[in-house]
This record gives structure tokens, sequence and C-alpha cells, in this order.
């Protein structure tokens, strides 16, 4: 068994870990990232790619703030991983569109939207109700269903498969290890940092990260932190290439820089299953019909399933380990969106030793609350 | 590049299509890759990222290199259309658009 040495170990290997490693590399800071494989569940594979802000943070302003951050911060990300490695993650800020298919969905969007603005305390921005002219001047190609929507200006979308490995890639390039198959059996707190026990050998380390999505669960009590967090499964489909037809992303429907159609946004709770429902498909492929009517032409390539990663209040998790102050635990199921913020404000902090005030909001204590009451 | 073999039992008709607004004569039967081919088409699409020069190349439907515009509309497996009298074909340059066409190019 190899025994490797390092400042920092990060567990897992999708964006959420590789967000934090590119963040936390330094010269002679010895970086190592440690991957589960290909068998892990791999949200960062299998998710749709949106860089999104509307209507995010209902109930708790903090993650309305914190994801406007990330937002704010993308393009130095893009630009960032561009220099580093040469890949074009293609990032796309031009605002973004969630479209409603009757009345009441349009009253129903209105009103959330609304609420959400008006909470003591949000980070407040612009979000447009349009009805279907201020939707049709946006998008000319939308179906007569489409009564209207809602429009922000800091929503966008990337090519989350580049921004996977343009991470990966400036890990390396800055000397960080990325190790796969390294899933872990046992992590052993010691009085100065942490010693983990992988089917890929030894690493010791004295601070420790734990981004292993799903995988969070059950490695955190390992050194005193929780992690509630269960699989949300939702659906995509993707159809051949076509030539541009649409100029920004919408919540549901978006067209990837090199042409196909994603089309997905279910959400089901079924554990760890994810296989296809035909029925789920089914209503995806006829909403984004009635939105682009045209689609109904256009050939479908792939369909799959994959696991976001949800906390029971659908907020992220970002924790110090009280018993073992190394240790570090960050989870969310918007591995996309939060890159940028992982990156320039997470990792920071994890670096210095101490999260910040502005995490606490984040804390997983908030579920003791509940269950106490 | 292909040529068809030489033979003395092939009664098939001559099947005039249009490939890029010139005539080529096909025989009854042909696929449309395989009209291609025999007519001397080089390549019948590019790639809509990189614009690189595609030709048949499994000729069964798998590989989804083929891609041609048939009477106006794009992206249609070429090896896996037969031909018709007068069929209009035209290469593909890039993805194509929504509503069906050839796509801007």
């Amino acid at each position: 068994m190899t025994t490797r040495h390092v400042d920092v170990a990060v567990i897992g290997g999708g964006l959420v870990g590789a967000a934090i490693a590119f963040g936390l590399r330094a010269p002679g800071k010895r970086l190592a990232v440690l991957d589960e494989g290909d068998v892990a569940w791999r949200a960062s594979r299998g998710n749709f790619g949106l860089i999104w802000v509307q209507g995010k943070g209902q109930g708790l302003p903090a993650y309305g703030t914190w994801t406007q951050r990330s937002a704010r911060a993308w393009p130095a990300l893009a630009e960032a991983l561009r220099k580093n490695t040469g890949v074009d993650v293609a990032l796309q800020q031009r605002g973004g569109l969630h479209v409603c298919l009757s009345a009441e969905e349009l009253d129903a969007r209105a009103a959330k939207m609304s609420a959400l603005l008006a909470q003591p305390g949000f980070e407040r921005y612009a979000i447009e109700v349009l009805d279907r002219a201020g939707v049709v001047a946006r998008l000319p190609g939308v179906g007569p269903n489409v009564v209207g929507g809602t429009w922000s200006e800091l929503d966008g979308d990337c090519n989350p498969l580049r921004l996977l490995r343009a991470l990966h890639a400036a890990i390396a390039a800055a000397g960080g290890e990325i190790i796969t198959g390294a899933a872990i059996d046992v992590i052993e707190p010691r009085a100065h940092g942490f010693v983990l026990r992988s089917a890929r050998g030894i690493v010791e380390c004295e601070t420790l990260v734990l981004a292993a999505g799903l995988g969070n669960a059950r490695v955190a009590p390992m050194v005193g932190l929780v992690a509630p967090v269960v699989p949300n499964k939702g659906h995509i489909i993707v159809t051949e290439r076509v030539a541009p037809f649409l100029s920004m992303p919408l919540e549901t429907i978006r067209q990837t820089d090199e042409g196909t159609v994603m089309i997905g946004d279910s959400q089901q709770a079924r554990g760890f299953d994810d296989t296809l429902e035909l029925p789920v498909l089914a209503v995806l492929a006829d909403r984004a019909a009635q939105v682009f009517p045209q689609l109904r032409g256009v050939r479908v390539n792939r369909t799959w399933a994959a696991l976001r990663v949800m906390s029971p209040d659908g907020f992220p998790i970002y924790a110090q380990s009280t018993r073992h102050p190394g240790a570090f635990l960050a989870t969310c199921h918007s591995g996309v969106t939060l890159a940028a913020a992982h990156a320039y404000h997470l990792a920071p902090a994890i670096a210095a030793g101490t999260l910040p005030p502005e995490f606490l909001p984040f804390a997983a204590e908030r579920f003791d609350v509940r269950a106490a009451a | 590049m292909f040529a068809r073999l030489p033979d003395p039992a092939d009664l098939r008709d001559v099947v005039d299509v249009v490939v890029d607004g010139a005539p080529v004569a096909a025989r009854a039967g042909d696929t449309v890759a395989a009209a291609l081919l025999a007519a001397g088409v080089a390549h019948c699409r590019t790639t809509p990222v990189g614009g690189a020069p595609r030709a048949p190349f499994c000729m069964m439907g798998v590989c989804f290199d083929c891609l041609v515009t048939i009477d106006g509309i794009g992206s249609q497996q070429a090896c896996l259309v037969a031909i018709a009298p007068g069929m209009r074909i035209d290469r593909q340059r890039g993805a194509r658009a929504i509503d069906g066409t050839a796509g801007p190019g």
C-alpha cells in the first residue's frame, strides 16, 4: 500500500470537489483529489449545465446571495480555466427564461417570484414577468400554448462536461493529484490531520474536504459531521444537433454550444434508482414540444436519468467539524451554478482554516431544529 | 473513389436524381448513400462543430456520418433512404435547422 502525504485532500472528484480543489491550488501546496471512479453516482456527468439564479433562495435568502455571488464570479472562472487549460467551457450569461403554459402557471410563478424578492434580507435583483408578447420578443419560435414567463438577466449556462474536464486539467497542471478508484473505506482523525484509507492506498492530510455528493452521507460521520443528503432523480432528453435557434437557456430547455438540445428538469424521489421512466420522458418531451413545436421534428439522440444530491430543505450544506476542525464538508445540487463560488469564495475560507460567519446559514445544524421541535 | 462492379446481369433501371443541383444517374434500388458514392461524391456533409468533411461510412444506419438534405429536409440518413425518381439531394453543411430545412450552412 502506498502512502501519500499531502496538505489538502478532497474526497470527491465531481464538480463540487473539483471546483474547491481548483480554488485551493497554490504554489507549493500538495493537493490530492480522491475520486470513487465511474461506479460513483455521477451527478457531475448527468447534469443539465445551467448557471441559474432566478427563483433560488425562497426560505433562505443567504442562498440567493450565494448563488448571485457565484454567477458574478463565473466569467473569471471561465477565463481562468481557458487560460490554464485551453478549454472553453462555453459560458453564456445573457439571461434565462422560465416559460409558462397556462395562465394559472404564470400567476403562480409571478406570485412565487415576488414572494422570493420580498423576503427580508433578500439581495434583490430584477425578475421580469413577461406576457406572451414579452416571451415572443425574446424567443420568436415559441408555440401558441406559451402564455408568458419570467426572465432574469443573471441566468446562463455552460458546457458542464467541459467544465469538469477543465477543472481536472487545471488541478493536474498545478501539481494536484487526482486519484481515481479511491472509494474511501475509512477516515481516521489524528491529532493534526487525517488518515484516509482507500482501495488506492493511504493518504495522510492536514486539511480534509468532503465533497463526495451522495457519498457524503456515509463519510461525514467519520469526522464528526453530518450530511443528510438523498438522491433526487432527474431525466434528460438530448436531441440531434441543430443550427442555433435558442439565444438563451430556458429552465427546462437549452441548446448546447455544439447544437444539441437538452430537455430536462423532472424531479423525483426514487432512492438510488436511475433507470429511465418513459412516462416522465413523455411529459418532458410534450412540454418541450409545446414550447417549441418545431422540436417535434427533431430526432432524440439520447435519454438518461441522473441523481441530484438533495438536502432536506434543498439548500447547500457547508460545514466545518467542531471535533476535528481540519475537516470541511460541502454539498449542493447546483454544482455548475455554484462552481465559481466554490472556487473563489469557499476554497479561500477553507485555506484560511475557518469558515467565516457568512457560511453559518448553511450549517447542517439547521436540520436539528426541526428534529427537536 | 468508388465504381460499380461491371455486372452484365444488372438490368436495373436508371433513376435520375439531382445532387447539389446537378443531374445524377442512379440505379433503381440504390440507397442515396450508394448513389452518391457511385457518382463520385467525395463527402456528403460537414460536421456541425468542426466543419470536417464526412462521407457515408457504415452504410447500415449506425454511424450517422452520411447525413444529407433530401427534398429540403435536413439530417436524413442517406444509407437508409432508397432513391426515387427526381429526388433532390443536397450535401449538408453543418447542422440542420430546427424547422427541418437544411440550415444556414
